[in-house]
């Protein structure tokens, strides 16, 4: 009898559920769907202020927030997108909208958005959402690499504290960490789970460039002079000088913040947002500084994949979705998402804004680096993905822990790399 | 042939073991959710939390809406517990007492059908609901867990009718009861231990379930749990590790209880009934 009742209810909720499922109203206002992945609670909340702030000022076009996640973002455009159901804003990094835009998934913005956007964000920001030569999103957040440092060993040490204007050098980085190293401490702890990326980024300083693209457009790798410094500069540190530490080149960044705390490193080379982290972690009395990454033959050049906002394919009411961007982005609102999320903002206007030239947590450092950040040497070639996981990433892990040499390196990225790539550019 | 003292220690030590490594997870989760943030990043991690805080669970709370995420997956998971089982019961007897050709090829399916990754059913599935309009709804995640569960939930239940005499139902009808007669009071009480275990894997499974449930659901009110404890993690795989464990921890409660409560029905004797007093 309880069981019947049990299975009676259960077909009702589940009867009720179905009718009060999905869809737009029609009350003849038009619902976006913008789904952000704003994921700290700073940004969070900014995010959602300004939607409401929106919705406030436009009845009639009504944007509704949905929360999206970093981890998993990929998958579920990809089967929204195949669905024909995916949000019609759509917030995710430059590096992961290729394939989207490819597939036709993504509207091409050039014609929609307005001119004071195109012209408030520089023209390599630009670059990192442009595919099949149409803009397929805006960016708006980016964040350089950064030297984490543990201001009182630096003190004490004596070594000369880099600025963006007077950078160190990779070579003199190097002698910095030896110096800085000794009794069971390292000058630095690189968190390279993710070698590839890391390594290409802070390549673009030392004038690597690592793909070519050819007149007739192919793309090939050449593992160059200036390929090698970066990957060179880590290896010594680790396998020679002893000033790096060996352990944490399988970690994360965050796997690195408690040994950081505890003295174990005296610098650790992170994503400018990791300054959240730090300040909800960090010890009381901890003394950190935030310094520019070393310099080489190409200056203070990083490459950057930055955050974007895109309109979907599908989305019927493109104008107004833009509209929307257009709002997002405005200057006094893109620095509150900026503050937020512990980034840096792409536009100019933005980034002139007093609240992001402060030396507090190091913000003035960050901003001074805006100007060298372009697009990530592998945003636009086409089978980057398959390179990175079946060459790039174990040849570079191997290297890195002492296994394989510079020469067994180049001939892995470049033999075994130029034939993943060759296989797309047929 | 007793035990003896050694012996016996031994098989204790043993299982004292066991239960300390299964126990591991879930302790070092409640530890993890109750220290704060500076004490979770500290070099040497600490077993009992120096300065226990509840602020990670107060943070999970005001930043997610995890209870309502937590009823949305306790309504899907208990419907489709609830469905699975009592579509596969029936079908179950039939296929443990009738063995033909059909029945035969019928198990082997259902095992080779536990072989097809989800990642390759999600976008055809996908289409089918859009198409049925289930798509961000309830029904229709239920009715994927109720497909997706099915087959390892025939599969159990079909070794647990097996195990049931068919003698007992032969003299069930010898006595002069009726089939139904016998289904309901001879076969059902017997059977009822590995329903309920096969209920409580349906409902663990929907419950835990994840990817159907991010890519199904779309609006925010309707996210389950594992969706939203995804939204503690940033880029990078950078986590908000305080509230993202609070949230887990009570994530892992409901299952804990499910099974505190229906695990003394498995045990309990199979085959009480079986003989007439």
């Amino acid at each position: 009898m309880r069981t019947r009742i049990l299975v009676t209810l259960l077909a009702v909720t589940l009867l009720l559920a179905g009718c009060s499922s999905g869809g737009t109203r029609d009350d003849g206002r038009i619902t976006l769907r913008f789904q952000s992945l704003a994921w700290q609670q700073e940004s969070v909340e900014a995010t959602r202020e300004l939607v409401d702030e929106w919705n406030a000022a436009h009845p009639d076009v009504r944007v509704e927030y949905v929360q999206g996640s970093w981890d998993s973002v990929h998958d579920q455009l990809l089967t929204s997108f195949e669905g024909g159901e995916a949000p019609d804003i759509i917030h995710d990094a430059s590096d992961d909208l290729a394939d989207f835009a490819y597939g036709g998934h993504l509207a091409d913005l050039t014609d929609l958005l307005p001119e004071r956007l195109k012209a408030d964000i520089p023209p390599s920001g630009w670059e990192t959402v442009t595919f099949k030569d149409g803009i397929h999103g805006v960016p708006f957040l980016q964040e350089p690499r950064v030297l984490i440092a543990n201001a009182t060993r630096l003190r004490e040490s004596g070594v000369r504290v880099p600025t963006p204007e007077d950078p160190w050098s990779w070579g003199e980085f190097r002698r910095v960490t030896e110096r800085l190293s000794g009794e069971g401490t390292y000058g630095v702890a690189w968190p390279l789970k993710e070698p590839v990326s890391a390594t290409l980024n802070l390549s673009l300083s030392a004038g690597g460039r690592l793909f070519h693209r050819g007149a007739d457009g192919k793309v090939t790798v050449r593992f160059e002079e200036g390929d090698e410094v970066v990957p060179r500069t880590v290896h010594a540190q680790v396998n020679t000088d002893r000033s790096a530490s060996p352990t944490t080149l399988g970690s994360g960044g965050s796997d690195t913040l408690p040994g950081f705390f505890a003295g174990k490193y005296a610098m650790v080379p992170l994503g400018f947002s990791y300054r959240q982290q730090i300040v909800q972690q960090a010890p009381e009395g901890f003394d950190w500084q935030v310094l520019p990454a070393p310099a080489g033959a190409g200056g203070l050049t990083q490459g950057v994949s930055p955050q974007t906002l895109s309109v979907a394919e599908d989305c019927p009411h493109k104008e107004e979705a833009v509209a929307f961007l257009d709002f997002l982005l405005r200057p006094e609102n893109t620095v509150r998402l900026a503050l937020g999320d512990w980034m840096l903002p792409t536009g100019r206007q933005a980034l002139a804004h007093p609240a992001l030239h402060t030396a507090d947590h190091g913000w003035a450092v960050g901003t001074a680096l805006a100007d060298h950040l372009r697009p990530a040497p592998a945003q636009t070639v086409r089978g980057y993905p398959e390179w990175k996981d079946k060459v790039a990433t174990p040849a570079l892990q191997e290297y890195y822990s002492g296994a394989i040499g510079l020469d067994e390196l180049r001939e892995r990225l470049e033999e075994d790399g130029n034939l993943v790539l060759a296989r797309y550019q047929r | 042939m007793r035990t003896s003292t050694a012996a016996r220690a031994g098989q204790y030590a043993a299982l004292l073991a066991y239960l300390v490594f299964l126990a591991f997870p879930f302790l070092w989760l409640l530890s993890t959710a109750l220290k704060p943030p500076a004490e979770l990043a500290g070099l040497h991690p600490t077993w009992i939390p120096r300065d226990p805080t509840l602020a990670n669970f107060r943070q999970a709370f005001d930043e997610q809406p995890l209870l309502r995420a937590a009823l949305n997956s306790l309504l899907a998971a208990l419907s489709a517990a609830v469905v699975a089982v009592v579509v596969a019961t029936p079908m179950a007897y039939v296929m443990a007492r009738r063995r033909t050709a059909l029945t035969r090829a019928a198990t082997g399916w259902v095992v080779v059908s536990q072989a097809f990754p989800f990642v390759l059913l999600i976008i055809p599935l996908f289409l089918v609901l859009k198409n049925l309009r289930l798509i961000d709804s309830v029904p229709g995640l239920v009715m994927v867990y109720v497909v997706w569960a099915l087959p390892f939930a025939l599969w159990m239940l079909v070794g647990y009718v097996r195990a049931v005499p068919a003698e007992l139902e032969e003299a069930a009808a010898v006595d002069g009861a009726g089939r139904l007669r016998t289904l309901v009071s001879v076969t059902a009480p017997l059977l009822a231990p590995g329903i309920v275990a096969t209920a409580l894997f349906a409902f663990v499974t929907a419950w835990n379930e994840f990817f159907f449930a991010l890519v199904l659901l779309k609006t925010p009110e309707k996210q389950t749990l594992p969706v939203v404890l995804t939204h503690f993690i940033g880029a990078e795989g950078v986590a908000d590790l305080g509230p993202l464990a609070a949230a887990a921890f009570l994530a892992t409660l409901p299952s804990l209880v499910v099974f505190a409560v229906i695990q003394r029905r498995i045990t309990s004797g199979m085959l009480a009934g079986a003989v007439k007093s």
